[in-house]
């Protein structure tokens, strides 16, 4: 094989630079308690242990197996037609890095993806052979993301799925042009395929697990996957209806979208030089989160005429403005469904604001004191019948204005956003967006 | 009924004690203006009443607390204490003070001041103990691991069980540098002990080898289109920057001891207005 002779320092440099495009640095979805004669456990809210300088979270230690690959995705930094330097890691020296690391709390786990290395199912082999001795000879109790090869045999991806957490399957582009265009050895069956077999083996698995108390888990946190944004022409609306069949058909846990950054030169893709879309995707994260955690549609946020979102105004606020006849509502009797509705208001305020009025009338000065940001909120509600004192209700035009993020076009979006999305976040959002790593 | 003049207490700074103090107010229908430990600063005119720690009253404090309140009541009462809130003790004192008078009530009372401020404080407890489940970062000297942290706020009861049970087979030290206290684990067992001042040897040539690797790993991860220093800042504060191996400076990985030394001294000088 290829990159003997290459030491451990060069190895690791190679195969966490060409992993990193990865979004997904998840170590949530299943609370393992240690074990006797074991290394390891995992928390269900996931933890994050660093932050690169680009602000994402580091919880899981991120390589490939190898970063040779016989195919030749244009949008990809591993593909064939790439001159770059190729290694692999062996399955030992795997094991060892990531027990290492583990120890010295570095690291929540490992993920583990590849370049396909002769055939789907080879790879699959040299990455179960690396998971087997992780967990069977040096007891490795923590957490595991692997990411299935498209075309591996399913009885490979039953015994990957046996030794991991959580498995993933990168759709990358969003339509079956786009996969026909850019990543000609894919196709919407081979992704969706597997993914289809995971859910299923998920669900059989869990019914398994009423029968037998013993039966082994089979990916206890639940699959995830990734989607480029901005390598193509695809709208938003088409992502998130994407994201939503996906969350609802497959049982997905999470959806990552990663704006695209030009790592090769190429007639269909963007230009090298074209910054990444990152306002783009925040507006997607933020939308997504507004599926799983609001009770909001796709549908609800976008439609055929604005197929796109607003990047000046978050997709909540924008949902509002143009809803302005269910406004304002009674912080005292407004359903918790209503309460969350709010710009500003989240599921820690609501909450807040539910526990509260068990007690007594909330006023504002008591909504602040519950640490409920008014800044945008105060447009959209009533306490005790009254709207907040001095407040000027601004006419529908100013209201967009006022809620815009003018600040964050202004002066270069990329430095100013931060990893919480405008609407205020939980603590269950918080942890997660640590973790999930947004 | 009560006492006009200013009370202030004084107890020996344990959990037991406090809820001595509760105690005595109660007993004597007196409301305390401070309650205080020996070592905080006192001032000129006052003269504090010492209150001497007895378990029996502490235990029947503490009882009555999720009899009369809750057991949530309870819990956040214990939280509270390990918090870094400015007069804790009397922050403590008056909620305590408000739950026997409204009952289990009292913990949806979020618009009350004193509610607020324990709630908030217990709050940044529990989430920088969430960050150090992460931010732990253990040297491993043969068969032991040591870990330095420098909190705000008491964290290790509370990220304990975590560690004890995620390295059931290890034996580690982790050191509250803040608190001068060490959670240390050792055969199955789990102690908090106190220690002043903690000299450790130098590391071994592997030691060294994977922190090498680690923070190659940690610069190798960041994607250059994204950089984002003030991201990161957010989530990361640079307070917790002394004892990251993967911000420390090349010749640091080396040696532990005196890499602590000089970050202290580097993170006491930025934090200072």
């Amino acid at each position: 094989m290829e990159g003997i002779g290459i030491d451990i320092y060069d190895k690791l440099m190679i195969l966490s630079d060409s992993a990193k495009y990865d979004v997904a640095c998840t170590s949530s979805g299943v609370d393992r308690r240690g074990k006797q004669g074991s290394i390891g456990s995992a928390a269900k809210a996931g933890i994050c242990h660093s932050f690169a300088a680009d602000g994402r979270c580091i919880s899981l230690l991120k390589v490939l197996m190898t970063n040779i690959c016989i195919y030749d995705c244009k949008y990809c930094i591993n593909r064939t037609s790439n001159d770059t330097k190729r290694t692999a890691f062996t399955p030992s020296e795997l094991a060892e890095l990531t027990v290492n690391f583990y120890r010295r709390n570095y690291i929540e786990g490992l993920f583990l993806s590849s370049g396909v290395i002769k055939s789907p199912n080879y790879t699959m082999e040299q990455m179960i052979k690396a998971l087997t001795l992780l967990r069977e000879v040096y007891h490795f109790n923590g957490y595991i993301h692997v990411k299935t090869i498209p075309g591996a045999d399913s009885e490979l991806v039953t015994r990957l799925g046996l030794l991991a957490d959580r498995m993933s399957v990168n759709i990358e582009l969003p339509s079956q042009e786009s996969l026909k265009l850019l990543a000609p050895n894919k196709t919407k069956d081979s992704i969706l395929r597997p993914m289809g077999f995971i859910s299923h083996k998920i669900q059989e698995n869990s019914s398994d697990l009423v029968k037998f108390r013993h039966a082994s888990k089979f990916v206890p946190a639940g699959q995830s996957t990734q989607l480029i944004v901005g390598a193509t022409p695809d709208t938003d609306q088409k992502i998130l209806t994407l994201s939503e069949g996906l969350y609802q058909k497959y049982r997905l846990k999470r959806v990552f979208y990663s704006a695209y950054i030009p790592v090769a030169e190429h007639t269909l893709l963007p230009s090298v030089d074209t910054k990444p879309p990152l306002l783009r995707e925040h507006r997607l994260y933020q939308a997504d989160w507004l599926l799983r955690f609001y009770g909001f549609k796709a549908n609800e946020l976008l439609d055929e005429q604005t197929p796109n979102f607003n990047l000046q105004v978050d997709p909540k606020c924008n949902w509002a403005i143009n809803h302005l006849e269910q406004f304002p509502i009674e912080i005292n009797k407004a359903p918790y469904e209503m309460l969350l509705r709010v710009p500003g208001i989240g599921v820690t305020s609501a909450m807040r604001i539910l526990t509260a009025r068990k007690s007594s009338l909330i006023d504002f000065a008591g909504l602040k004191k519950m640490g409920v940001v008014l800044k945008r909120a105060q447009f959209f509600i009533t306490c005790k019948g009254k709207v907040m004192n001095q407040l000027k209700i601004p006419s529908d035009i100013t209201l967009k204005t006022l809620m815009s993020d003018q600040h964050k076009l202004l002066t270069g979006f990329a430095e100013q956003l931060s990893l919480f999305p405008d609407p205020p976040m939980t603590r269950e959002d918080v942890s997660q967006c640590l973790t999930e790593q947004r | 009924m009560f006492d006009r003049a200013e009370i202030v207490y004084e107890y020996d700074g344990s959990f037991e004690g406090l809820m001595c103090c509760v105690f005595e107010s109660f007993a004597l229908k007196e409301i305390p203006s401070a309650i205080r430990t020996p070592s905080d600063q006192q001032s000129l005119f006052d003269t504090a009443k010492w209150i001497e720690t007895d378990i029996i009253k502490s235990d029947r404090v503490y009882k009555s607390i999720a009899a009369k309140i809750s057991v949530q009541a309870q819990e956040l009462v214990t939280l509270g204490f390990w918090t870094n809130s400015p007069q804790k003790e009397l922050l403590i004192y008056y909620f305590l003070r408000l739950g026997y008078k409204h009952g289990s009530k009292v913990m949806s009372m979020l618009t009350d001041d004193t509610v607020s401020t324990l709630q908030k404080a217990v709050h940044h407890l529990t989430s920088e103990s969430h960050k150090f489940k992460g931010f732990v970062r253990f040297s491993v000297y043969d068969k032991v691991m040591v870990a330095v942290i420098e909190p705000k706020n008491f964290v290790l009861p509370l990220i304990a069980d975590h560690f004890c049970d995620r390295f059931r087979n290890e034996s580690f030290m982790i050191y509250d540098k803040t608190h001068k206290m060490a959670l240390v684990y050792q055969g199955q067992e789990a102690k908090l002990i106190d220690i002043d001042e903690l000299t450790l040897p130098e590391v071994d040539k592997s030691e060294v080898e994977y922190r090498r690797l680690w923070k190659q790993f940690y610069q190798t991860i960041a994607i250059e289109e994204r950089y984002n220093p003030k991201c990161r800042m957010t989530l990361m504060p640079k307070r917790y920057w002394g004892q990251l191996t993967e911000l420390g400076k090349d010749e640091e990985l080396y040696n532990v001891s005196e890499k602590q030394q000089n970050l202290s001294k580097q993170a006491i000088r930025s934090f200072e207005p």
